[in-house]
């Protein structure tokens, strides 16, 4: 229904974009302006003069950048990648039938599903338990080091890949939620039981972990290195 | 009192500064260096807007009180609800992972849900803003990255398929009502929340700066 607006397709930014088609638009740091980060509205920067200065619309503490971003952004990071390998190694869910029992992981799971034709639901908990996280930390990591240099390469694609990041993250919880409604289904005593095990756990940690880690990523930096 | 400008609008995802203009319903307006969406003139008035999150409400209470999927095997039938999916893996060694599940199935989606029928409840009436208007605005916005009904849906059809070859799988009414949640809390509790401030500040005429 909402059909995307090219920017010069409005006035102001239109405007803007005439009158310094090689350059970039204003920048609210070099005007002197903050905008609040949980409710959008563009406030005076007296941040020099105080300390801590709420927003006066919504009381949400006003920032230039999100503190200490790449410091915590890394640290989230390495923390969920730590925590990957016990996830992936350690069974996720103990399956008993009729009295004789099997532990799966996330990776076994797939390999099931491959195995018995199932290549569509395969590939879904494939790209959801294995794609995201990964190319998460990999996005994560090429965003947190192009930063740090101050890079001017590909800024639009990289804003877009954090974007990407942001909207892609959550759906790893895919599994969690299968092995929560497996287990709650399958309960028949003795005769057929499946119970979550720890590695589920280590999951759900690093999906959060990573969720934490993007968030904490101030996606202003990519744009604050000079141009080339 | 800090200088605030509700004429401008800047990119969140790159520092431009713009100024604000008016957008037909629908339309929307993108950073002209990254590309992000600044803003978006909602489809909705206030009154359709309620009318939705009321639907809302109520597809969350059947999504949580009928089960979402039933099965049987030979001869034995068991059946799940939303909080008895989170509520199973709160048993053996990984119990701690049941808690930010059921916060992000249940509890976040619940609280968008009452959060918006007190804020719209009131600014129906003339544009008022509900008292703790400020908190709520910032819960809203805060609490949207971690509402997982979408993902609990897809975890729900995939523990059908998973389940289909073992024992026989029937959808409850619960499963319905929660594809029915998703779209409906996607519509209402959408990033375009931002307008509820410019509609209800004092002074201002009704309907102006939905911009």
């Amino acid at each position: 229904m909402s059909r995307p607006a090219a920017p010069d397709a409005h006035g102001s930014v239109a405007h803007q974009r005439e009158e310094a088609p090689m350059s970039r638009p204003a920048r609210a740091l070099d005007l002197g302006l903050v905008s609040c980060h949980a409710c959008g509205l563009v406030c005076e920067d007296v941040l020099e003069r105080q300390g801590r200065v709420p927003c006066p619309r919504c009381g949400a503490a006003l920032h230039r950048r999100k503190p200490d971003s790449l410091a915590r952004t890394w640290a989230l990071l390495i923390a969920a990648l730590i925590l990957y390998i016990p996830a992936n190694v350690l069974p996720v869910m103990y399956t008993s039938l009729l009295g004789s029992g099997s532990d799966s992981t996330i990776l076994s799971g797939v390999v099931a599903f491959w195995s018995t034709g199932s290549y569509g639901i395969a590939l879904v908990i494939f790209i959801a338990s294995v794609a995201v996280p990964c190319g998460k930390f990999l996005s994560l990591g090429l965003l947190l080091a192009s930063t740090r240099r101050g890079s001017s390469w590909a800024r639009r694609e990289r804003s877009k890949l954090y974007r990407m990041v942001e909207v892609v993250g959550y759906w790893s919880m895919l599994d969690v939620l299968v092995v929560a409604v497996v287990a709650a289904l399958i309960r028949f005593h003795g005769l057929a039981d499946i119970e979550p095990r720890v590695g589920i756990l280590y999951f759900g940690v690093v999906v959060i972990l990573t969720m934490l880690s993007a968030m904490s990523f101030d996606p202003r930096l990519i744009w604050d290195g000079k141009d080339e | 009192m800090l200088k605030s400008f509700t004429n401008l609008v800047v990119c969140e995802h790159c520092d431009a500064t713009y100024t604000r203009v008016a957008l037909a319903p629908g339309e929307v307006a993108r950073c002209g260096q990254c590309d992000a969406v600044l803003y978006r003139a909602s489809l909705l008035d206030v009154d359709r807007w309620l009318a939705l999150t009321v639907a809302a409400a109520v597809a969350f209470v059947i999504a949580n009180v009928s089960p979402v999927v039933k099965i049987s095997l030979q001869g034995l039938h068991s059946q799940a609800t939303l909080w008895q999916s989170a509520a199973a893996l709160a048993h053996g060694p990984a119990a701690p992972i049941a808690v930010p599940t059921a916060l992000a199935i249940i509890v976040v989606p619940f609280m968008q849900v009452s959060l918006l029928l007190w804020v719209l409840g009131h600014a129906r009436r003339g544009g008022r803003r509900a008292p703790g208007f400020r908190l709520a605005m910032r819960m809203l916005a805060g609490l949207r990255p971690w509402s997982m009904v979408e993902v609990a849906l897809l975890g729900i059809l995939v523990s059908v398929i998973k389940l289909s070859s073992m024992v026989e799988v029937a959808p409850g009414a619960g499963i319905w009502a929660t594809a029915a949640l998703m779209i409906l809390i996607t519509i209402v509790a959408s990033r375009d929340i931002h307008w509820l401030w410019e509609f209800t500040d004092r002074g201002r005429p009704r309907g102006e700066g939905r911009s």
